[in-house]
């Protein structure tokens, strides 16, 4: 690897590691944590909502029906699914 | 006498349709945060929200069929059906390329409008009857007021209020679903012919 190849290249990480990420880039990485922690208090807020915790004698329904679940998996999926291409996108239109 | 064993409340399907509800709101919200041209970059960002749409209309008919308690009931689930094919399916032919004035965003306000009109219409009952009542009459007018956002946009695409005014309008009618409890008090009123309350 020639040195100044070498430089450069270390110069585009620093930059990388040190360009300071937009307001734009925070919300959109903020989305999906905010919507799990939404689901994670709601689940702590009414632990019953969660019928996997005491599923002794629930039905089906009841068992499938678990909202903050859902809200958790939603977030988790938009965070790990989403953001990353998303924030990537961002990224290179804002270094444009 | 087998299907009710099996059939589930109502506010399991109203979770559902909230969880689908949410995922329209966040994708609405990421793309009124980054705009409409980043967020167009990748072709399955496109299709996220119109797809989504479109699918939670495929999946109203069977609530509609199957669910249904009433006649007025299911006139109402067949319109939200309906509305949403709609929406999402024009929204797709937009993003497709397939359809191009930027009007086709009057089908959203026009969605928007019928399923609140169709909400407070099937709701028989007033708004402290039970939390289901008050939830639907709350969703019904929350539809009818945010379809000012479409309509807004379908004038003038780049409103940047308008696209998050649409954007939350999802998440708040996702929120509102998930509070949903077809025998509840609400706000520790609960009328007396609402029948047994449960958690």
């Amino acid at each position: 690897m020639s040195a100044d190849y070498a430089r450069g290249l270390q110069a585009s990480r620093a930059e990388e590691t040190t360009t300071p990420d937009t307001w734009r880039v925070r919300i959109v990485l903020a989305l999906g944590p905010a919507t799990v922690a939404a689901g994670v208090v709601w689940a702590i807020v009414q632990p019953w909502r969660l019928t996997l915790l005491h599923p002794h004698g629930q039905g089906l329904w009841w068992l499938i029906a678990e909202p903050p679940l859902y809200v958790v998996v939603v977030g988790l999926l938009f965070r790990y699914l989403v953001a990353p291409g998303l924030v990537a996108d961002l990224r290179e239109s804002e270094e444009r | 006498m087998i299907l009710a064993g099996i059939e589930p409340r109502a506010e399991f399907v109203h979770w559902m349709f909230a969880t689908g509800f949410l995922v329209l709101g966040l994708a609405l919200v990421a793309e009124a945060v980054v705009g409409p041209e980043v967020w167009g970059r990748r072709p399955w960002r496109r299709y996220l929200w119109p797809g989504t749409c479109f699918l939670m209309g495929l999946l109203m008919w069977p609530v509609m069929a199957l669910y249904t308690n009433s006649m007025i009931h299911m006139v109402a689930h067949g319109s939200w059906a309906q509305v949403l094919m709609l929406c999402g399916a024009a929204e797709l032919g937009v993003v497709r390329g397939k359809l191009h004035s930027q009007y086709w965003r009057l089908t959203s306000f026009f969605a928007l409008l019928v399923s609140g009109t169709a909400i407070l219409v099937h709701e028989q009952n007033g708004w402290f009857f039970a939390r289901a009542a008050f939830l639907h009459h709350t969703l019904g007018w929350t539809a009818i007021v945010a379809s000012v956002f479409p309509l807004v946009q379908a004038f003038r695409p780049r409103a940047v209020v308008a696209a998050y005014g649409f954007a939350t309008t999802f998440v708040v009618m996702a929120v509102l679903l998930y509070c949903d409890r077809d025998i509840a008090p609400i706000f520790g009123h609960f009328s007396a012919w609402a029948g047994v309350p449960h958690r």
